[in-house]
């Protein structure tokens, strides 16, 4: 509990410096809607994966470095970037072969 | 049925390769199949305990408690392997001169067995939430022939172990003098590679900045999607496309704990060689 009470302290201690507007991602079906997704470059964004499947799905990327379970029925928040310009792949690791998409930053 | 053997292949290598030190590096010293079992127990316990409570780990904290547990455990796994890894530099030569001395052995010993049992245990523990919700899922689904599915689950498990296996088999080759110093090699870089993800997922959840979000890339040398680059990437915390936090992490841990082991080595010597 105490390791959990200081996490909290810590993250509240860090100054959120990101851009306002909330970016969602949703599963639906084991597909990333939308599966291409546009942020500013050079900015930290946060984004908000939303799962509406019955089965938990794992958020993943090499490219973003990011790997995140997503419950089934539930959502997650991740913060990305600051990003150079470029195009950065996603996918559900637990259903590769439908789950795909990729953010691109400008 | 091969898609769900190599998830599961993947999650299971990436736990049994860091067993496969731990049961290199205990080598020898009796009642260390205890330990190592109960960590192994204690994490597959402490797996399903957090794939049932997924929906709410990650709501916990405002979103963040997923990371924040994570790097609370890596955070415990990287001190005992320190731990560990300075201990053993300390008493290692004893170990290796009174492996023959069995009770001498098992007295040394029995102090460290404790803390590779707990990154044992955080090892599966981790790995393994994700390999049991993974399969739940094909469990709960249907139509998608999820008996076969299962299977494939199954035999991603028992390949997983082979390859560990055959790994701690591999290390079990080094001539005894040199095992201690190989492994303890691996323990330290192990620890840098956890101290390295740490960093990250606190860079992702925006507790830590991330000092450059892509220092290098070279995903098209060696892919982290490669079963090489998994392989390394539990092992010594390789990633194709490290941020400048994640680097700066696994570069203080190596040097701390590498430093403070020859130190403490150094300090010992002059009583050792006496013996």
């Amino acid at each position: 509990m105490k390791r959990f009470a200081f996490a909290a302290a810590l993250a509240m201690l860090a100054a959120p410096a990101f851009a306002d507007d909330p970016l969602v991602l949703s599963i639906k079906d084991h597909r990333f809607q939308p599966d291409r997704l546009e942020i500013p470059a050079d900015t930290k964004v946060k984004l908000t994966v939303r799962n509406l499947d019955s089965t938990a799905e794992e958020f993943e990327s090499y490219d973003l470095n990011r790997e995140k379970v997503v419950a089934a029925g539930s959502e997650i928040t991740v913060f990305i970037g600051p990003l150079a310009a470029g195009n950065y792949k996603f996918f559900g690791d637990f259903h590769q072969d439908t789950a795909q998409g990729v953010i691109v930053a400008r | 049925m091969l898609a769900s053997l190599l998830i599961v292949f993947r999650e299971v290598l990436e736990a049994g390769l860091i067993v496969g030190i731990v049961l290199a590096a205990s080598n020898g010293v009796a009642g260390r199949g205890r330990w190592v079992a109960g960590g192994i127990a204690a994490g597959l316990t402490g797996a399903a305990l957090v794939a049932s409570c997924a929906g709410a780990l990650s709501q916990a904290l405002d979103g963040v408690g997923q990371e924040i547990f994570t790097v609370a455990i890596l955070g415990l796994a990287v001190t005992m392997l320190g731990w560990h890894a300075v201990w053993m530099s300390r008493h290692g030569r004893e170990m290796a001169e009174a492996m023959k001395d069995v009770g001498r052995a098992v007295a040394a010993g029995e102090k460290s067995l404790f803390a590779l049992s707990v990154v044992t245990a955080v090892a599966v523990l981790r790995e393994g939430s994700e390999v049991v919700l993974f399969l739940y899922g094909i469990a709960k689904s249907t139509g998608d022939g999820p008996l076969s599915l299962l299977a494939g689950g199954m035999a991603g498990v028992a390949l997983g172990v082979a390859t560990a296996f055959a790994l701690y088999r591999g290390l079990l080759a080094i001539p005894t003098r040199h095992l201690f110093s190989v492994t303890n090699g691996l323990v330290i870089v192990l620890a840098a590679g956890m101290a390295g993800q740490a960093a990250s997922l606190l860079a992702s959840i925006d507790v830590l900045p991330s000092w450059g979000e892509r220092i290098w890339n070279s995903s098209a040398i060696l892919s982290e999607q490669s079963l090489l680059g998994r392989a390394l990437h539990a092992l010594v915390g390789y990633s194709a496309q490290p941020s400048g936090i994640q680097l700066a992490a696994w570069i203080v841990t190596l040097t701390a704990l590498a430093t403070l082991s020859r130190l403490v080595g150094q300090q010992r010597r002059p009583l050792g060689s006496s013996h």
